[in-house]
């Protein structure tokens, strides 16, 4: 049963080539859709292109569906997955700071890494502002940091018990908003000026 | 433009296909090493390793770098830089295969390349802050968050793009 590696079903010297051939898929399909594109993302911002909403709600959507259908045919034990923990006020500032890079880079870092590897300078530039910003984030950590990072621990939960909810219950409703969604996002570049990029 | 238009569309894939074989990725990742994707994590990695070349002692009295900068083996020795080398590998392939390998700097006619990049390094720094403080970027905390239906993982996703809906309006002009 899965997940293999931590179940030790196959050997941890496997680790890194997975993480490789994980990272390759991850890339090639990335770049594949247009997400080395700063224009192309940001669409989804201004309504002319919503690739990034029906790649990233679909690609969620699929896995959410594959895992917990794993989990029901005792393919994968979820009990050892990774899952992220929430840290209700670090969580929430720090996403409103990822929101404001993203509306003013126009990248995040894995696409940032997508449009440098095709050649995109201003990709380049960005990767260098995340390396900085992680700089002064670590070298001020303590000092202004820390307090925020540690604050309103609320330790793992899953989205369906947080809610009160059974987990088919949430994947179906969430299957049912992107939908509406892709719908909705498909009518709206009809009245939104066209942007050529 | 329009045969333009047209021939971008056909060398990008469909995205719901795309994003259906991302959700597999996702899977193959989960089943095999119990995690999922990431992208800020490698950076730190460099960071780290950056800090504890110049200044090891620096970053063993550092919170922040210690835990990484402590160990016997590389901090670059770790599962998210192979995995990053590989987006970068995938990245390049498919450069290839569409014809996109162009060094140029995209940006919106209405601003200079100066101006594109001064802001690709700001958003740069803001996105290096933010993952670190939300404990990973797009990739790791929204994304594959919301694929283990993490609590966090849609509070991520919402925190990042209910920011950059709300703000939009005041950076247009960046973009369109």
């Amino acid at each position: 049963m899965g997940p293999l590696i931590p179940n030790e079903i196959i050997g941890a010297n496997w680790d890194f080539l997975i993480a490789l051939l994980v990272g390759i898929g991850f890339g090639y399909i990335l770049e594949r859709a247009g997400f080395s594109s700063s224009r192309k993302l940001a669409g989804v911002f201004y309504g002319y292109d919503f690739v990034v909403l029906r790649v990233f709600f679909t690609a969620a959507i699929t896995a959410a569906f594959g895992l917990y259908y794993f989990q029901y045919f005792e393919w994968i034990d979820l009990s050892m997955i990774y899952i992220n923990p929430l840290y209700l006020t670090s969580t929430l500032i720090g996403g409103v700071i990822m929101g404001f890079g993203f509306i003013i880079g126009g990248y995040c870092p894995g696409t940032s890494v997508c449009g440098a590897m095709i050649g995109k300078i201003d990709a380049m530039v960005f990767i260098g502002g995340i390396f900085l910003g992680i700089f002064f984030y670590g070298e001020t950590y303590e000092l202004l940091w820390k307090k925020i990072y540690l604050d309103n621990f609320l330790g793992a939960p899953l989205v369906f018990d947080s809610l009160g909810i059974s987990n088919a219950l949430f994947i179906l409703g969430l299957s049912i908003a992107a939908l509406l969604a892709f719908w909705i996002t498909a009518q709206i570049p009809k009245f939104v000026k066209r942007v050529d990029y | 433009m329009e045969n333009k238009v047209l021939e971008n569309k056909r060398k990008y894939m469909n995205p719901y296909l795309a994003g259906f074989l991302l959700g597999l990725v996702i899977i193959f990742a989960f089943y095999y090493t119990g995690r999922g994707l990431g992208a800020s994590g490698a950076i730190k990695s460099a960071v780290v390793a950056s800090v504890d070349a110049v200044a090891h002692n620096h970053a063993l009295a550092s919170e922040f770098y210690a835990p990484y900068a402590s160990k016997e083996e590389s901090p670059l020795s770790s599962w998210l830089v192979f995995e990053i080398i590989g987006v970068m590998i995938g990245a390049l392939i498919s450069g290839i295969i569409a014809g996109r390998l162009k060094l140029k700097v995209e940006h919106s006619p209405k601003i200079s390349s100066k101006t594109r990049l001064i802001m690709a390094i700001l958003g740069g720094v803001l996105f290096g802050i933010g993952s670190q403080l939300g404990r990973g970027c797009t990739s790791g905390a929204a994304l594959t968050g919301m694929a283990t239906l993490s609590t966090a993982g849609f509070v991520s996703m919402l925190a990042i793009f209910g920011t950059g809906y709300t703000f939009a309006w005041f950076f247009r002009k960046f973009w369109i």
